[in-house]
């Protein structure tokens, strides 16, 4: 019978059928972080249990890290420091591997792991994490869990899970210049709501996700959870193997053409079939940029805001009316004309150093616009020290941009910092919640070089009227 | 974990969609590393005045009476989206929460209810906003009762409605399980699978 890419890798990660369709399926790495994966750690040791396999567990520190050059394990967050103390303790007490404060392969979670190739093509992959989703653009079947599950996983390598049903997305035709992969995953939450992929494990096939280079399509593939999908996968080809190839924890000589041997096996048969099938034509796409407080609130640039009363659904009319009056937004303005007062780049959506480049593009020879406040966070520290070897640290800073040591940072307010009450930030992050970066912060999320364009012209703004 | 067979309580509805982790709980709320001392921290950016403040917003369902009573919550579609953060249902278990009725669920959410004696109830969303209305006709006296002995939400109209849940979730609550005791005794298929696989997949064993 046709299998599809998710078929055959729970058929491949089948330990037992616990019947009704839910199945329990082998673990091969669990990555944690000081935010929730303490929490597990420690009620696993309070439990008297161990860690199976401790040798396949990762732990990094990311979430609540300070990230101002010199730090430490003080934080901004109050009470902050004991997270990372009792995660330090814990990661040596069950002797899983930990990606330290100061150690040269730090970085947020879904950076670090393709980064260190312990994400790769075909594995499953959990972390109390729920963007965990993102490693689905190597090919690894990576889902987000609970502290918890992590738990179970921890102790047995092993999850219950019931299987969901079964999604292929077809991104259709080829992105314009200046459109990238955060405008797609952007489109597709505008076009089909933040509940659309609920229920489903989604594969993202088409030729605009094939053109994708890796680290795009671990952009993609981020925001699968804001789709609402139980996770998403982009089959493995040749651009992946050729990025795992070399990478610490890799596959190596024999052993690397045997494993690529079998990921060539793992894509979708021909005639698999999918309990639902979409299409999204990309070739039409403008920037994507959202107004409102949820990923399904987003338009084009070149849009305006749209009108609540146009909207035929109560709910969704009443979240449009909530949304507005959180971001202090009238329906009709013109999205390229909304002024920000600070513009972020960062997280494990968009900050690795594809992303920095392209920003570092726009901003050559620029500067951001006065009043705005300008951070850039690099993914892992991996890429930080690539781009300081690149120049692309001088680019930021000589356009008056903040250049910071690696973490979540401002992603979410856990490091205790923010932007400020009602101040209106661009960001290349992944959820604009409200008071998601910060007490009643707004913001609008947007690919790094939307936010580097907006950035100089001090409003949200088209970079693709700054391309060189 | 506190086991869940059947409960008749106060519902509040909080009909809004995509009610995401980070409102059920803010990040700045989560101050220690462990599940407890949540419960103060539940909506807090809904339930207060100003962020950090203990100030009550008197509008907000869970401020009113009889609200701060009820047991089980009626909510929009899309609820627990966002953050893998048990935090958030941690803080409401503690807060007093026992299930939770909406039209869908964030998928890490909904398993994050399982395992800590919560009850996620997916119904139509037209019958979730019928609930609401029967139950904001007079909150105190027109309870809900939800049974997942028989699977049902019995209306204060007294028409009962059935829901789906997976039979492994469905266990784990009426026992009240540890998971990881249960898979415990499946060690021997785990060893067997890992026999195998080691030889099939030796890059995976590092």
């Amino acid at each position: 019978m046709a299998r599809s890419i998710i078929d055959k890798l729970w058929d491949d990660h089948l330990v037992a059928d616990l019947g009704e369709g839910t199945s329990l399926l082998y673990i091969d790495r669990v990555f944690l972080h000081e935010r929730t994966g303490s929490v597990a750690l420690k009620e696993l040791a309070a439990a008297n249990r161990r860690v199976r396999n401790p040798e396949q567990v990762f732990c990094t520190m990311d979430h609540i890290v300070d990230t101002l050059p010199g730090r430490g394990d003080s934080t901004r967050m109050p009470g902050g420091t004991s997270f990372i103390t009792q995660t330090r303790e814990a990661a040596h007490a069950a002797g899983i591997t930990l990606f330290d404060i100061g150690s040269s392969d730090q970085g947020i979670v879904h950076v670090v792991s393709p980064e260190q190739g312990i994400a790769l093509p075909g594995v499953t992959l959990v972390c109390p994490d729920s963007h965990t989703c993102t490693l689905g653009g190597i090919g690894a079947l990576a889902w987000g869990i609970g502290s918890t599950e992590a738990e179970h996983a921890l102790a047995t390598k092993t999850l219950a899970v019931r299987k969901p049903r079964s999604m292929r997305i077809d991104f259709q035709g080829q992105l314009a210049a200046g459109v990238t992969a955060k405008d797609m995953i952007l489109a597709l939450i505008g076009a089909h709501s933040a509940s659309g992929g609920v229920g489903y494990a989604i594969e993202f096939a088409g030729e605009a996700v094939r053109s994708l280079p890796v680290e795009a399509r671990l952009t993609l593939c981020n925001m699968g959870v804001e789709f609402g999908a139980w996770t998403v996968i982009i089959a493995p080809d040749q651009a992946v193997f050729d990025y795992v190839r070399g990478r610490p924890y890799a596959p190596r000589d024999q052993v690397l053409e045997q494993a690529i041997a079998y990921w060539r096996t793992l894509p979708s048969d021909p005639d698999a079939v999918f309990d639902r099938e979409i299409t999204l034509d990309c070739s039409t796409l403008a920037p994507q940029v959202t107004w409102g407080t949820s990923p399904q609130h987003e338009t084009g640039i070149d849009g305006t805001v749209p009108d609540p009363a146009g909207e035929p659904d109560a709910n969704r009319r009443q979240a449009m009316e909530r949304a507005l009056a959180y971001m202090a937004l009238q329906p009709g303005t013109r999205l390229d004309q909304v002024p920000i007062q600070a513009a972020f780049i960062g997280s494990c959506t968009n900050s690795r150093l594809s992303d920095l480049r392209a920003a570092a593009a726009i901003l050559e020879g620029r500067r951001v616009a006065s009043g705005v406040r300008a951070i850039c966070v690099p993914g892992s520290t991996q890429v930080k020290l690539a781009a300081e070897r690149e120049g692309l640290d001088r680019v930021f800073r000589a356009a008056g941009f903040e250049w910071r040591e690696s973490g979540c940072s401002m992603c979410f307010y856990a490091g205790g910092e923010s932007f400020g009450f009602e101040e209106r930030v661009v960001s290349s992050t992944n959820r604009n919640f409200e008071n998601r970066q910060g007490p009643r912060t707004r913001t609008h999320l947007a690919s790094p070089v939307t936010v580097a364009a907006s950035a100089i012209a001090g409003r949200l703004a088209d970079a693709r009227t700054l391309a060189r | 974990m506190e086991k869940f067979t059947r409960i008749t309580a106060i519902a509040a509805p909080l009909l809004r969609i995509n009610v995401d982790t980070d409102a059920i709980i803010p990040s700045r709320e989560m101050k220690t590393v462990g599940k407890t001392g949540l419960a103060a921290g539940l909506f807090a950016g809904w339930r207060y005045q100003a962020p950090g403040s203990r100030d009550e917003n008197p509008d907000f369902i869970l401020n009113r009476e009889p609200y701060r009573q009820a047991r089980i919550l009626l909510a929009g579609a899309n609820f627990g989206c966002g953050s893998s953060r048990e935090h958030a249902v941690w803080a409401l278990q503690e807060w007093g929460m026992r299930s939770i009725i909406a039209p869908s669920f964030g998928a890490i959410f909904a398993g994050n209810c399982v395992r800590n004696g919560i009850l996620p109830v997916v119904l139509d969303n037209a019958l979730v906003e019928d609930l609401a209305r029967q139950v904001e006709a007079d909150p105190a006296r027109r309870l809900l009762t939800v049974d997942l002995v028989d699977c049902t939400v019995t209306a204060p109209d007294g028409r009962r409605h059935a829901f789906a849940i997976a039979a492994a979730d469905r266990e784990m609550l009426l026992e009240g399980l540890d998971g990881i005791a249960l898979t415990m005794k499946r060690d021997d298929e785990i060893l067997a699978f890992q026999g195998r696989d080691r030889l099939r997949r030796p890059w995976i064993y590092l």
